[in-house]
């Protein structure tokens, strides 16, 4: 058998435009087509989520004034909020979103390489979101167990959603894994084999690395939730032990004996601590594109880079226990794994740095995409120090249930992340819709999301600190609390609900630019990558036209001395460079 | 966690070796001509992309069966455990997924060499000795069900009957995809190398759950 690669054989292969309306946008095999879709639900599902923080926040902050919101609800909102939000939203807009956009076009490849098994991930996904959504409405509502679903309270009588809701939970989360992996195994092996010539892999930019080394990561700890998810339906349905323990339940005996809850943790977070870094990795390299295009300068310490990525992708396999400290364990078990949490800080804050330094002595342009990517090293760094902080065994055991871990993570994997998302739609959007959006707009949108979002977490480090007690519906006889506390509170929902609702000028700005934005240039920024050079703007049905690119250079060759423009796109020739250059210098 | 995290560390370390060959003393930022075969993948060139899907898909189904073995190995320890005792049946279901493996082993090889006219015997043989494990395997928990052995009764059993079924259900899927190939060979429709491909690939997944199984097999026969 001979061995030839894809881009080898592309006049080889047939390129079929889909022609009808169906084929087209509904049942695509196009890997930009799928994108949008996958972008769309995850969006929409985000929305819904938007909408229960917005109802928790009210409760909490004007507790009993609002009668439609009783503990079992509140429970619900809490649960559907972080689960919608981790998996359905951020786990499916980077990989399935932004990965199925980006893989093939900054690759130098027509599609992915199983379009057919691409177009049944999407359909798979969105089966998992309607079942999820179904179950916001069976008798019951849906489970209020948390978004980590810790039996035995999981599947116990008392907790909402004990009949039906957990039931649909674990099957979606099933069924979502199983749409993950279709699309998971696409990109790998998209990157792996179907790269252009020319693009090595140490050219690839980081949003692919990034991309890539999340999807690894997922395709291995997914299923760990998937094993969980299938023994927790055990438990509820046939009644083995797995992780239930012999329990009284309102004074009747469910029939349950020797189960181990904390074998339910240490496979949940298997799974939950990696899934951190699938949020955070694409969001990564997706910034690193961002800030070197508009800063007009290399990303600095390329390789680094990358190989910080592969670092914190193997380290995040073995720090999981550290979600778990509260659970209790062998002292030298909690040493071990506060020790690799810190390790992970060393990795994570050489890209800090790089990311600061590209930024030295650049040509900063203050855009739309330009300001979420700054604003998200600070969100990112806010959230990292305080991780810092939760890492330690004897730090973590006084504030762990406390509102400084919400304030943590939200600003870690919640708000740094969601700024990427909107920096990386803002610097896109020009190539997916082939128009401008509002710029003035697109600044109200940042400003307002960026300071709004430090009303709403910093204080919560002050709430924690005080000793205000997450996941509490209300606060009760708190008497250590001081009734500032409750002021805080208020303030808190005031932000988030200002937050929520400009969100709205997002969606103001894309669609007006969808109906009568300005047609855009077909590489508006001066980036440098492929998917910028394609020859149809917006790319059509196969991306490249007759011939694939051949890349001659890295991503990042802006401002490159001796050259009059202040960029170089990777498909451009070696031949327009000066003998024996050497570029910069700066790496 | 431990079966788990070596597991694990054996499939990251893999990985690892290829992408440091990959960007050992490498200088991206210098623009030069790479080599012709820069961009392929650590198998090769594009004929290889379905083995490299079917090798990440074994690496997650690699992570499925150790974290259930993780598991397993947790749960033991818990002072409820009771061992519980196989099925002979449990032998015979082997031997015909070892006998299956080895005659899709011979159908690969005759179609490597082009020997057309033993792949409809081999492929059908295949099909009907692991349709047979299957098969046995479901009249294995027929048995335990009659003598009593309930998924309820301890935690030994319910391990037995997720792990045999979980393994199982990869077996039918596997079946799905030789049932596609066989089909095309008994109508004489399709590609002769598209077949061979699939028949290639196919005979790595049976050797790859053949493996699991053993293990498995001795996971449950030593507990």
């Amino acid at each position: 058998m001979s061995y030839v690669a894809y881009a080898d054989r592309d006049h080889e292969q047939e390129h079929h435009d889909p022609d009808t309306f169906i084929t087209k946008y509904i049942y695509s095999q196009d890997h930009k087509v799928i994108a949008i879709q996958y972008g769309i639900t995850a969006i929409f599902v985000g929305l819904i989520a938007l909408g229960l923080s917005a109802m928790m926040r009210l409760q909490l902050g004007f507790p009993d004034d609002f009668a439609f919101i009783n503990p079992e609800n509140y429970y619900q909102f809490i649960t559907m909020h972080g689960m919608i939000m981790v998996i359905y939203l951020l786990t499916a807009l980077f990989l399935g979103g932004f990965g199925n956009y980006l893989i093939p076009l900054m690759c130098g490849s027509r599609d992915m390489v199983f379009p057919f098994m691409n177009m049944l991930s999407y359909w798979v996904y969105l089966l998992s979101v309607i079942i999820l959504i179904i179950s916001f409405f069976v008798p019951g509502g849906s489970t209020g167990a948390g978004w980590t679903l810790y039996p035995p309270q999981a599947i116990s009588q008392g907790t909402p959603g004990i009949d039906l809701g957990i039931l649909l939970m674990l099957a979606s989360l099933a069924i979502f894994i199983v749409a993950f992996t279709m699309g998971g195994l696409n990109y790998v092996t998209t990157v792996l084999q179907a790269r252009c010539k020319g693009m090595t892999l140490m050219r690839m930019p980081l949003s692919v690395w990034g991309i890539f080394i999340a999807t690894i990561l997922g395709l291995l700890a997914f299923p760990a939730l998937l094993v969980s998810a299938i023994m927790m339906l055990f438990d509820k349905t046939l009644m083995t032990s797995f992780f239930m323990p012999a329990v009284s339940s309102m004074g009747t005996d469910p029939g349950y004996s020797g189960g181990s809850p904390i074998l339910f943790q240490h496979l949940f977070w298997f799974f939950g601590h990696p899934e951190v870094y699938i949020v955070a990795l694409p969001a990564f390299g997706i910034v690193s594109d961002l800030l070197s295009t508009h800063a007009r300068k290399n990303i600095f310490g390329y390789r680094m880079m990358v190989w910080a990525i592969i670092a914190i992708g193997g380290l995040s396999f073995i720090v999981w226990a550290h979600h778990m400290y509260v659970s209790g364990m062998n002292p030298y078990f909690g040493f071990f794994f506060a020790t690799t949490t810190l390790i992970i800080a060393v990795p994570t804050a050489i890209k800090v740095y790089n990311w600061v330094l590209t930024l030295w002595e650049g040509n900063i342009h203050l855009r739309v995409p330009m300001l979420f990517s700054i604003g998200f090293i600070f969100t990112f760094i806010h959230g990292g120090l305080t991780g810092l902080f939760l890492g330690n065994v004897t730090i973590d055991l006084p504030l762990s249930d406390t509102y400084f871990v919400v304030a943590h993570f939200h600003m870690v994997m919640g708000v740094s992340p969601v700024l990427v998302v909107f920096g990386a739609i803002y610097h896109w959007w020009p190539k997916i819709t082939g128009r401008m959006y509002n710029e003035t707009l697109g600044k109200w949108h940042f400003w307002m999301t960026f300071l709004g979002t430090y009303a709403i977490y910093l204080p919560m480090h002050y709430l924690g600190f005080a000793g205000v007690p997450r996941r509490y519906f209300a606060m009760g006889n708190t008497d250590f609390l001081p009734d500032s506390a409750q002021d805080l509170n208020a303030a808190i929902t005031v932000s988030a609900l200002f937050v929520a609702a400009t969100q709205i000028l997002f969606f103001i700005n894309m669609i007006w630019s969808l109906k009568s934005g300005p047609k855009s240039d077909p590489n508006p920024w001066d980036a440098t990558t492929l998917e910028w050079q394609t020859p149809d703007h917006p790319p059509k049905h196969g991306n490249w036209g007759h011939e694939l690119p051949e890349v001659h250079r890295w991503a990042y060759d802006y401002s490159v001395p001796g050259y009059e423009d202040d960029f170089i796109p990777q498909n451009v020739g070696t031949d327009i460079a000066p003998a024996g250059r050497d570029h910069g210098g700066e790496h | 966690m431990e079966i788990g995290l070596i597991t694990l560390a054996i499939i990251l370390a893999t990985l690892l070796g290829w992408l440091l060959k990959q960007s050992f003393n490498t200088q991206p930022w210098v623009a030069e001509q790479v080599s012709d075969t820069a961009h392929h993948g650590p198998f090769g060139g594009g004929s290889n992309t379905k083995l490299i899907a079917l090798t990440a898909f074994l690496a997650v189904v690699t992570s499925f069966f150790a974290l259930i073995m993780s598991a397993y190995s947790l749960r033991m320890e818990l002072g409820d455990w009771v061992p519980m005792t196989e099925p002979q049946l449990l032998w015979t279901n082997t031997l015909m997924l070892v006998v299956a493996s080895g005659v899709f082993q011979w159908t690969r090889n005759a179609a490597v060499k082009g020997q057309e006219g033993r792949l409809k015997p081999g492929l059908l043989i295949t099909g009907v000795l692991t349709l047979g494990f299957v098969l046995g395997q479901f009249i294995a928990w027929q048995q335990l069900q009659n003598s009593g052995q309930f998924i309820t009764n301890n935690p030994s059993n319910a391990f037995f009957y997720f792990l045999t079924g979980a393994h199982a259900v990869h077996i039918l899927g596997g079946l799905y995809v030789w049932g596609r190939a066989t089909l095309k060979v008994v109508l004489g429709t399709g590609e002769t190398s598209a077949i061979r491909r699939s028949i290639e690939l196919c005979t790595i997944y049976w050797h790859f759950l053949l493996l699991v199984w053993l293990i498995l097999f001795g996971l449950l026969l030593s507990t």
